[in-house]
């Protein structure tokens, strides 16, 4: 075969190994010891001297670009090899991840720890207290005697000793008054228990007090307040109102409604089409209160306000029934996951 | 309190925007609740009057009546009632009209005669219960007048939220008082004139317990028409406040009720023997109220008594002995005034809150009883005829509640409320309520009047002067706050922080009643003492809980029946334990994980969760102290674990809580398969935390070296641990267990440990020979403590 037609031949082997040892093939018959090119060399001594570098020049052109084409050939399929490898290994990327799912926090817990944390901002301290309670801390230190009218308000769970289930979160406000000498700025959440069961009511809810004490603290320092935090709350400016109310253990009293959150205050069915929320009870601290817990009325003012965490967690996550909080379906507690 | 826009109209003017005064009132403190109409949507009625009735010549029961409406010309209406009869005026519904509920009247035969329209029972119209005849309208209505206007029906009923320190507005009289002083208008009091008595006929009271019921005024009224209709506006103003009408005699007393707020007795003066005594009830002493129901009376329970035996509950409800009979004509009248606290909880006491004891109980005017009686007599004497004997009014003055003036310091008023509000105005506002003030040096002086029991101190005018000024009036202003840093103590580890904890291990925050199921309770816990409610809601949330488990193993029990394979749940909270009859509230974390280990996947094997899995959440619980080597788990029994699946944890020498499996019995019962894993953590304990103290870092090299020995079953890590680290010096940073082995080439009744000992030297390079002598020391120690085998 010439030499031309041995070089064509030999390109074309080389193109069309499949791969590195069928081209080491084709390396090996063109450019081995017995290799096509080589047996050519060996035959230049056949030749005239005269026509030996002429010939030579050429066979040596034809065994260098073989030899160049083997090697880009070898690059490709290096490559080729490389990409099917990594193919090879290729994943499902849409399978899900291995392993544990993360659960959730309760609602009520969540919205808990978000008021804690604006109280907490606005320099309150978290006070706790027993649950378990006597009258004196949850009634009679709170200006409301037995017999009271007031406390047919709160059907109250009774032990044989006389002792109770508190019935709010006040009795820890009371334990600290008696305690902790003003300045005071404390909010105290907790579980807290009513002899009632129905539709809106569960005989156990959630509730979060809060009380400031110090030198001139006022119904308008009140009012500040409660605006700031239920804006806070709902992550926009809403408007309050107050309007006068009783509590025993405070005066004036007030209940505190704020503009509905869900409509801003044009009238949707959660706030039955008033465009008003009814969210706290709250008033300046009565002085027999301050009084009974042994501070002077005529150096100490406060104010104290109490809401519903349940009703404020219905209302933030569009929650239309109080009792899904106490049912612990995990239908129900695993949309609480996000975030 | 439901009350008629209409009757409050007599009294005071209103704001004619019904809305408009609801608003007035509620920001008041007065929340009005609702507004309905007094009588439901119906069109096209008039006042009829029958002219003729006749039989229907062919129905038994029906009649033809010829009934003059507007119109000239009298019209042809069948009726079904029994009390059809010439002369008797009654609604009548004319052909077109529409009455209540849609129901379109047209001509129609009835047994072949045609009727022209209907007559009109109350309960068509739905103006009261009565179907069995016509409503009888008064006799004075103008005949063909429409019956909304003739009855003034096109009313609104405000029904109105009053506070407990309210009692005074709980009439008509005292909520026009407030709408007056709202709306500053003027009250317009009626006249009411003493009644001049026409006979001498007294009955003697005694007051016997004087401090309980300081003033009793009463009267005599003899020969009363007992078949006296109660007027129809009397018995239309006691619907519209939610009162039936229980005949004139009784209507009356109610009526004078609503209106004055002073409630009132009629007694059967046949029934009265000798005289009437207020007094305490004697020991054993019971009484049958008007109710029917017989009662025990406490010795601190007021009674009005005749000579003979008790004849009412004092201020709460009479008995039946003396009560109004349908054929009482003779009667006694009491209006009296008693001690809040004295009848304050006896009613509710006795399960019986009825609109006498609301009254008492947050106060009655005691100015108010000869008014009362006045207007009573002679509302009953219009009605009902008779002769009235004279006023007598038992007083024991020195008992009535006093109104001792109260100062109201500016400076107080600015503190308080937090701005100032005019002089002129506050003297106004207090005026307006009753109590014109005296000015003094800064201050103002009032004597509240006598209906306002909520008014003994200066707070109480504060609030007064708020109120009326307006809560939305007074401006928001920022509390001066001092700056006092301060933030958590980093030695405690949050209750949060452990939540997150199981929440990132997959994990659902519960929430349970602290109360539970005693008999559930019991069988989890058979030894642990427990508090029980002595009012409990039901017996299934009768008893405190011990634990968090019981309310837990409910939650999981539930959400198995909900078809959910795989339950992980824990909850914060209280558990109260009862020690020597002392009760120790206990802040707790527990948990229960049951089913699968993982949610269902791809790619792990399925496989039910175990104690190890738990184990390893409660580790990281306790490690959030940053104590973990401080913590033990020991094997002790609780009669609810699996005995050998189960541990107590112990912090140093304090125990602080549990781990295990359910007791497979336990399990059964609940038709819970597998048994779930429980833990419980007491946070006193677990949440003390130490700060981080760093260590210096060694730049030297470790030597790993694994050792597998085989040892007996009841040989524990624990035991292993112990050995090795006593044995091994110093040097020895890390133990490892890496494989635990039973079966095929062990024994059985043995298993095979792999231990990996991670050996590292502070100062030098460690050498071959620093390590073999270790390891030799470790094979000697577990050889010789617990015959252990070393594989190699």
């Amino acid at each position: 075969m010439d030499l031309q037609s041995l070089v064509a031949k030999g390109l074309a082997e080389i193109a069309a190994a499949p791969n590195a040892a069928a081209l080491n093939d084709v390396r090996v018959r063109l450019l081995g010891k017995k290799g096509a090119i080589t047996e050519q060399l060996k035959g230049l001594g056949a030749l005239a001297s005269a026509d030996r570098p002429a010939a030579g020049a050429r066979i040596n052109k034809a065994k260098l670009s073989l030899t160049a084409a083997i090697e880009a050939r070898a690059a490709v399929l290096e490559r080729q090899a490389v990409a099917s490898e990594l193919a090879r290994g290729a994943l499902d990327v849409t399978l899900p991840g291995r392993g544990q799912r993360p659960g959730a926090l309760h609602p009520v817990t969540r919205t808990r720890l978000r008021i804690e944390e604006i109280f907490r901002r606005a320099g309150f301290a978290v006070a706790e207290g027993p649950e378990v309670e006597d009258d004196f801390h949850n009634f009679e230190a709170l200006n409301i005697p037995v017999d009271h009218p007031a406390r047919a308000l709160h059907d109250t769970f009774y032990f044989s000793d006389g002792r109770l289930l508190r019935t709010h979160t006040s009795p820890v406000q009371v334990r600290a008054m008696m305690t902790t000498p003003p300045p005071l700025r404390l909010i105290s959440p907790g579980r807290v228990y009513r002899r009632d069961s129905d539709q809106t009511h569960t005989p156990m809810f959630h509730q979060l007090e809060g009380l400031v004490i110090d030198e001139n603290i006022s119904f308008a320092n009140l009012k500040a307040m409660l605006r700031r935090f239920v804006s806070e709350f709902f992550e926009k400016p809403l408007a309050i109102r107050l309007r006068p109310s009783y509590f025993p253990f405070t005066e004036p009293s007030a209940e505190v409604d704020c503009q509905c959150a869900l409509c801003d205050g044009a009238g949707c069915r959660v706030c039955k089409y008033s465009g008003w929320l009814e969210m706290l009870g709250c008033g300046v601290v009565h002085p027999n209160v301050l009084r009974n817990c042994g501070l002077d009325p005529e150096r100490w003012s406060g104010y104290a306000f109490g809401m519903g965490i349940d009703r404020f967690a219905m209302l933030r996550y569009d929650v239309n029934d109080l009792r899904l909080f106490f049912e612990n379906d995990l239908r129900f507690l695993a949309q609480f996951e996000r975030a | 309190m439901k009350v008629s826009l209409a009757w409050l109209r007599e009294w005071v003017e209103v704001n004619p925007d019904v809305a408009a005064l609801a608003h007035q009132l509620t920001m008041a403190g007065f929340e009005v609740e609702g507004t309905s109409p007094a009588a439901p949507p119906f069109a096209g009625v008039v006042v009829g009057v029958v002219l003729a009735s006749e039989r229907h010549p062919d129905a038994e029961r029906l009649t033809v009546c010829t009934v003059k409406g507007p119109a000239e010309a009298p019209l042809r209406i069948v009726c079904g009632a029994p009390n059809a009869r010439p002369g008797l005026k009654a609604p009548l519904a004319l052909v077109g009209a529409t009455l209540p509920g849609g129901l379109e009247i047209k001509r129609t035969k009835l047994r072949g005669v045609e009727s022209e329209g209907m007559l009109c029972s109350a309960r068509e119209l739905d103006l009261g219960d009565a179907a069995d005849g016509l409503l009888e309208l008064p006799v004075n209505l103008p005949t063909g007048a429409d019956l909304r206007a003739a009855l003034d029906l096109d009313d609104t009923i405000l029904d109105i939220n009053l506070t407990p320190n309210r009692g005074d507005a709980l009439s008509v009289l005292g909520l026009a008082r407030e709408v007056a002083v709202l709306g500053a208008m003027p009250l317009r009091m009626p006249a009411i004139d003493a009644v001049a008595p026409r006979s001498a006929d007294t009955l003697p009271v005694r007051l016997l317990a004087p401090a309980a019921c300081a003033k009793f005024a009463g009267r005599i009224i003899r020969g009363l028409d007992r078949a006296a209709p109660t007027p129809w506006y009397v018995r239309e103003r006691l619907r519209r406040a939610g009162l039936r009408s229980l005949g004139a005699l009784i209507d009356i007393t109610n009526y004078v009720m609503l209106e004055l707020g002073q409630p009132m007795h009629a007694y059967d003066l046949r029934r009265l023997t000798g005289h009437l005594e207020v007094r305490y009830a004697r020991p054993g002493e019971s009484l049958t109220l008007l109710d029917g129901s017989q009662i025990a009376l406490d010795p601190d329970m007021l009674v009005i008594a005749d000579a003979t035996t008790a004849v009412g509950l004092a201020g709460i409800m009479g008995g039946e002995k003396s009560g109004i009979a349908s054929d009482t004509t003779d009667v006694f009248l009491e209006s009296a005034w008693f001690q809040p606290a004295v009848i304050a909880g006896r009613g509710r006491r006795l399960g019986l809150v009825t609109d006498a004891s609301q009254r008492f109980e947050r106060g009655v005017d005691p100015a108010g009883q000869e008014r009362a009686l006045e207007r009573a007599t002679a509302l009953l004497l219009q009605i009902a005829g008779g002769t009235p004997g004279p006023s007598t009014v038992t007083v024991a003055g020195e008992h009535l509640p006093r109104r001792d003036p109260i100062t109201l310091r500016r400076a107080s008023l600015r503190r308080l409320i937090g701005i100032d509000v005019p002089a002129d105005r506050v003297g106004a506002i207090l005026a307006a309520l009753g109590m014109p003030p005296t000015r003094g040096d800064g201050e103002l002086t009032v004597t509240p009047p006598s209906w306002r029991f909520d008014l003994t101190q200066e707070a109480d005018l504060v609030e007064e002067v708020a109120r009326i000024y307006g809560y939305n009036e007074i401006p928001d202003i920022d509390a001066p706050m001092p700056q006092r840093p301060a933030a958590a103590p980093e030695g405690r580890v949050p209750p949060e922080r452990l939540a997150l904890t199981l929440v990132d291990r997959g994990y659902h925050e519960a929430i349970t009643y602290t109360f539970v199921d005693p008999v559930a309770q019991r069988r989890l816990f058979p030894d642990t003492p427990a508090l029980a409610l002595a009012n409990p809601i039901s017996a299934e949330l009768g008893e405190m809980r011990v634990s968090l488990w019981p309310g837990l193993l409910r939650a999981v029990g539930d959400n198995a029946r909900r078809q959910q394979p795989r339950v992980r749940l824990f909850e914060c909270g209280t558990k109260f334990i009862l020690q020597d009859t002392v009760l120790k509230e206990i802040s707790s974390i527990g948990g229960v994980a049951w089913g699968d280990a993982l949610p269902e996947q791809w790619g792990e094997r399925r496989r039910v969760a175990d104690f190890y899995d738990v184990k390893a959440d409660v580790e990281a619980l306790l490690e959030a102290s940053g104590r973990a080597d401080e913590y033990r788990f020991i094997v002790e029994p609780l009669a609810c674990l699996h005995p050998g699946r189960s541990a107590r944890i112990y912090r140093g020498t304090r125990s602080c809580g549990w781990l295990g499996e359910l007791h497979p019995e336990q399990a059964r019962a609940l038709e819970l398969a597998p048994p779930p894993i429980l833990f419980e953590l007491e946070l006193d304990i677990t949440s003390d935390a130490v700060l981080p103290a760093a260590q210096e870092l060694s730049r030297l090299p470790s030597v790993r070296r694994d050792l597998a020995i085989v040892v007996d079953e009841a040989v524990t890590f624990s035991q292993l641990r112990e050995s090795v680290t006593v044995a091994a010096s110093s040097l020895l940073q890390e133990l490892k267990v890496f494989d635990v082995y039973r079966g095929k080439g062990i024994e059985s009744g043995r298993k095979s440990v792999a231990l990996g000992l991670i050996f590292q030297d502070k100062s030098a390079t460690l050498t071959e020979t620093d390590v073999d002598a270790a390891m030799a020391a470790v094979r000697g120690r577990l050889q010789q403590d617990l015959k252990a085998t070393i594989r190699d």
